[in-house]
């Protein structure tokens, strides 16, 4: 190819777009599905029950530390996949790319994607590119849909209950604080990272350890007040949760404190909340402390019967406060 | 022939149908009393509807009964109207009497609020002969706990939290007793037969009990001799529990705000009569009216320099809150032979949280904070903290309505077809009910982000339709979705609901309380509240017709940087100000202007990244007054972070002290017009503040020119819209009216225009008031009675 850019050609389904798909994405993805390049991939039979998503994929800035566009593609929905209680196994790669976009970043997203996907174990079978007019999309946007086959003992055979315990893989809004962080502008710290990564192995240590998850759910938009609150919603229980035990990167507070954000309202796209019966809490606790994507896990706290829809955070002199929970975008409300 | 009687005028009869608080209030005694004094036959009941009388008799001692009834009122009763209709003479009574209940009170009687200890009961309380001598829950029908303790209608002892005391035989005389002072005196008591006081240790044991046998020790005497030594008192009052400790002590009092976590928010003084707070604040007459009054609210008078109490009470604040007691206890505490001197008394609970009113709670949350506990074994059925007013343009006016003023109604234009329930915002809830012409707002809630305060909003919803009998048929909501309030209309409530802006909402509230039912200018002025075009609102000049609102004009709105951080942290205000006035890059050349010289380095640099930056178009914008206040206050060095709500506007008007407006000069601004509006953009302003502070002229001077600013500033804007309406009401309302300057300076600019300024006295100007205006736009939306389904 001696295009730098992306044009309307590449989307024209002739030559371009047949060299884009070769150079750039066989190249990077190649397997023996993806291969042949039919109209479908012809897959090998799956044992037992199949899991299956979708997940489309926007961000600003495409590249930011800890990630970019690509990874994020990848690892949405292969933790989609396993929060859902199945093993990830096949993606597809849908990708809508702006006019103009530098081929160089296509192809580092791309390289980005493949590398994610060795990690986690999945393999891209099925592609398709479409180019719009520049102004008409955001330099590129990529859907994946996802296959897995389901665990046998998934979904869990009770619903979570009062005094069963609420946990959380590790640190919190660390993918929110830098998107956040380079998009506003306000860069405080370089050692803010996205925490963008497969969690398949966080929630396979805790069946393997004999821990039964009863809630699994990887706190992306809308954080970790957004997977509670619906937690609270569909238990009809009261997530209680104690302030102290909330772990958040310094860095990150730092940049939600001059943001004014809440970091238990910040996307992550590499953690896992699980609700295990309580008398399991610390075995899970220390499954999830003895890996390194899980030594900063914590014990957030508990279900209760209280209050049921809510959640709330016990604050450090003993009161407790209701976790706001937006309809859209955090709005002021002081008055 | 036989003897004919002498001649005589013919005997009358009528009926009176008293409307009003007539209820549990020493009502039916009283019309016994007149009636027998003008020897009158017939018979008073309690009903539905009120009270019923029937009398018969000579037409002048009928008329002589009439007057009476008008001018002689028990002082808790209100009568709210008499009918009166004739009715043909019966001619076989021999005697008034007062008759069995007809239903036993229904739906339209109004309860009291719960109302300071009178003269005779304090007479009793402090005479060595009498049965009641230091008793400290005696009360009759002319004071004592109503509302706290009433659980349901009818209002009878079963139905309130003295149902588990049974009278002894001398009350029960007393109670049955039509011309003693506790006739039907409900939550009537005596030490043989009513609650007990106790003293307990910080771990719940007891220390000592009244009336103990054991004879371990005196409560109050244990409660005083921590007092005297400097400890903290956690004591039971009538709305929940109150920390008290003396006021003239600067280590107790330091020891109580470590303890309760509070920094530097004001607490309340409680003193024994208005001369003992003379000793420390200067208290207008009006001024001390209301703190005598028998609502006994917590009023805000100007400390005295020097001031003789701990400077720890309200640090850095030029008003104290101050009240005098209003139970039996507090006037052992805080009276003749009591500790002495003013207690510190503020609300027994964590920072934010809501007052504390139950006994178990209170050892586990109060228990770690006070030194001893003096409880008792009357239970507190709804929760009431202590009311606040402040005497503004000679008017008082509710800070915060609460305990004694609550339930009572205030009085509408017309009536709602059906009932409406009004949540309130979040950050100073209250709720609002009506029934009828009546909308009764709910006792004060604080923020509701707390879990408790939200069980306590639940609560208040609850106790209020059980004490009103009625059911709400419609629910009116700010429009903001993320309020706590919101989300429970929409998915608790489960009743038919109305949106109303928070402003619109803030209008409706003033012209409700002042009967003016039609259209009018308002002026809310507040901090943020959420506005249909994405911004958030607070300086807002509305025209208001119902549940019409046309936004005229209003101040240009500010980016707050951090979102809701700014109100912690008034120097982000300053900065955003700042940028705005001067341009961004020109802030490198103000770096000795206060906010930019103190703001933390760090922080600093990430507000001013967020202003410049890439995400600066789509950061949350405010028209908020408040926010302004804040910013200013910053500007002139006044304050850059705060520890409560609201205190840089509060220290900044502080600083101005009595300024005379009509000499301060005001700061420069300027009007842009936009699509449908009047911008009022105070850019000019703020540099000319900029200019005043690199010149070193005084906090107090930035702050008189800022205040002379706002008022002829929003003058000129309500003149404007008014003129251009047709109107020349213009409604006053929004937290900025709790500022003196602003409110008395506005009343008589538009005074002085010919305009006619509506002002809040009934419920407040800040958003504990919002629920009173959300009721009235339910039932102007519900149409008037006559619509009412069959």
């Amino acid at each position: 190819m001696k295009q730098t850019s992306i044009q309307l050609g590449h989307g024209s389904g002739g030559q371009w777009t047949h060299d884009l798909v070769r150079e750039v994405f066989l190249r990077h993805f190649d397997n023996e599905w993806l291969r042949p390049l039919g109209d479908a991939a012809h897959l090998p039979a799956l044992g037992g029950r199949l899991a299956m998503t979708t997940d489309s994929f926007v961000v600003s800035p495409l590249f930011f530390p800890g990630g970019d566009i690509g990874s994020l593609a990848v690892n949405g929905t292969v933790n989609d996949l396993a929060v859902g209680g199945a093993l990830p196994r096949y993606l597809t790669c849908g990708v809508i790319l702006e006019e103009g976009l530098a081929l160089d970043d296509l192809e580092r997203a791309i390289a980005s994607m493949a590398a994610a996907a060795v990690a986690a174990g999945v393999v891209i079978v099925a592609g398709d590119t479409k180019v719009v007019e520049r102004g008409h999309g955001d330099g590129i946007f990529i859907n994946t849909a996802g296959l897995g086959v389901l665990r046998e003992d998934w979904p869990p055979v009770r619903t979570p209950q009062p005094g069963d315990a609420v946990l959380v893989s590790g640190t919190v809004g660390d993918h929110g604080a830098v998107v956040l962080s380079s998009r506003s502008g306000v860069e405080l710290s370089s050692d803010l990272r996205s925490d963008c990564a497969s969690v398949f192995g966080l929630v396979e240590a805790l069946f393997t350890a004999g821990v039964t998850p009863l809630f699994l759910r990887d706190p992306t938009r809308g954080g970790l007040a957004g997977v509670l609150g619906e937690l609270a919603d569909d238990a009809q229980l009261e997530v209680r949760l104690e302030e102290s035990a909330l772990p958040v990167r310094a860095e990150v507070a730092g940049v939600c404190d001059v943001l004014g954000v809440d970091p238990l309202h910040l996307a992550n796209e590499g953690k896992v909340v699980a609700v295990v019966p309580g008398d399991q809490a610390q075995r899970a606790l220390a499954v999830w402390r003895a890996r390194a994507d899980g030594a900063e896990a914590a014990l957030l706290g508990d279900l209760g019967a209280g209050r049921p829809g809510r959640v709330t955070v016990r604050t450090r002199y003993g009161g407790a406060r209701i976790l706001d929970r937006p309809v859209a975008e955090p709005l002021p409300r002081i008055c | 022939m036989p003897d004919l009687p002498p001649p005589r005028a013919p005997l009358v009869r009528e009926t009176f149908l008293v409307r009003g608080v007539v209820q549990g209030v020493g009502f039916r005694p009283f019309v016994y009393r007149i009636a027998c004094r003008e020897g009158l036959v017939g018979f008073v009941r309690n009903d539905g509807a009120g009270v019923t009388i029937e009398v018969e008799g000579l037409p002048a001692a009928l008329d002589r009964f009439a007057a009476a009834l008008r001018a002689e009122t028990p002082p808790l009763a209100r009568v709210h109207g008499v009918e009166r209709a004739p009715q043909p003479p019966r001619g076989d009574e021999d005697a008034f009497r007062i008759v069995a209940s007809a239903t036993g009170g229904g739906r339209d009687t109004l309860i009291s609020a719960d109302i300071a200890t009178c003269a005779d009961c304090l007479r009793e309380l402090h005479d060595p002969g009498d049965r009641r001598y230091r008793y400290p829950f005696l009360n009759c029908t002319n004071c004592g706990p109503r509302f706290t303790i009433i659980a349901d209608l009818p209002y009878d002892r079963p139905n309130t939290t003295m149902r588990g005391f049974p009278m002894c035989p001398d009350c029960r005389a007393e109670y049955e007793d039509p011309l003693d002072r506790r006739f039907h005196a409900q939550p009537t008591a005596c030490p043989a037969c009513g609650p007990r006081l106790r003293a307990l240790l910080p771990d719940g044991s007891r220390s000592a009990e009244s009336g103990d046998p054991a004879g371990v020790g005196d409560p109050v005497g244990i409660a005083l001799a921590c007092l005297r030594g400097g400890g903290i008192v956690a004591l039971k009052g009538l709305g929940g529990y109150h920390l008290a400790c003396d006021a003239a002590s600067e280590t107790a009092v330091a020891r109580l705000r470590e303890r309760k976590r509070r920094d530097e928010k004001p607490f309340a003084v409680m003193a024994r009569d208005v001369d003992a707070i003379r000793a420390f604040a200067a208290v207008e007459e009006r001024e001390a009216a209301l703190l005598a009054s028998r609502e006994r609210p917590i009023v805000l008078v100007r400390k005295r320099a020097p001031f003789p109490l701990a400077d720890g009470v309200a640090p850095r604040n030029g008003w104290i809150g101050a009240l005098l007691p209003y139970t039996p206890l507090h006037d052992l505490l805080v009276g003749e032979g009591g500790v002495g001197g003013p207690l510190v008394m503020t609300s027994g609970n964590l920072s934010d949280e809501p007052i504390v009113h139950d006994d178990a709670v209170a050892v586990r949350a109060l228990g770690p904070i006070a030194d001893i506990l003096l409880v008792h074994d009357r239970p507190i059925h709804v929760r009431a903290d202590d009311s606040v007013a402040r005497v503004v343009g000679g008017v008082p006016r509710h800070l915060r309505r609460s305990r004694g003023y609550v339930p009572a109604p205030v009085f509408l234009a017309r009536a709602g077809a059906r009932s409406v329930l009004g949540v309130g915002a979040e950050l100073k809830g209250a709720i609002c009910l009506t029934r009828d012409d009546q909308a009764f707002p709910g006792q004060h809630l604080g923020d509701l982000k707390y879990a408790e305060t939200m069980d306590f909003f639940e609560e208040s919803v609850a106790h209020l339709q059980a004490v009103l009998g009625v059911c709400p048929s419609l629910v009116v909501h700010d429009a903001h979705p993320d309020y706590l309030s919101t989300r429970w209309a929409l998915e608790r409530a489960g009743l038919p609901t109305l949106a109303v802006q928070h402003h619109h909402a803030h209008v409706l509230s003033c012209l409700a309380e002042n009967g003016h039912d039609g259209p009018a200018v308002g002026l809310a002025l507040d901090g943020t509240g959420w506005g249909p075009d994405g911004t958030t609102w607070g300086g807002e000049v509305l025209v208001v017709d119902g549940l019409s609102m046309r936004r005229v004009a209003g101040a240009k709105p500010l980016p707050m940087p951090g979102g809701d951080r700014v109100t912690d942290e008034p120097w982000r205000m300053a900065v955003a100000a700042l940028a705005d006035a001067f341009g961004g890059p020109a802030l490198d050349g103000l770096a000795d202007v206060p906010p930019l010289r103190d703001a933390p380095a760090q922080t600093l640099r990430g507000v001013r990244a967020l202003l410049a930056g890439p995400m600066a178009p789509r950061l949350p914008r405010s028209s908020g007054l408040g926010r302004l206040f804040d910013a200013v206050a910053a500007l002139a060095g006044v304050r850059q972070v705060v520890r409560y709500e609201g205190q840089a506007p509060l220290e900044l008007e502080a600083a101005a002290g009595d300024a005379d407006l009509d000499v301060a000069r005001p700061y420069p601004w300027q009007t842009l017009p936009d699509d449908d509006r009047q911008v009022i953009d105070f850019a000019p302003a703020i540099r000319a503040i900029v200019d005043d502070v690199r010149a070193g002229r005084s906090a107090g001077d930035v702050s008189a020119r800022f205040h002379r600013t706002i008022v002829d500033a929003f003058a000129a804007a309500a003149e404007q819209a008014a003129r251009a309406a047709g109107l020349d009401a213009v409604a006053l309302t929004g937290g900025v009216f709790q500022n003196h300057l602003v409110m008395t300076g506005l009343v008589r600019r538009l005074e002085s225009a010919g305009l006619r300024p509506l002002t809040h006295a009934q419920v407040p100007a800040n958003d504990g008031g919002i629920s009173l205006g959300q009721a009235w736009a339910g039932i102007l939306a519900l149409g008037e009675r006559g619509a009412r389904e069959s």
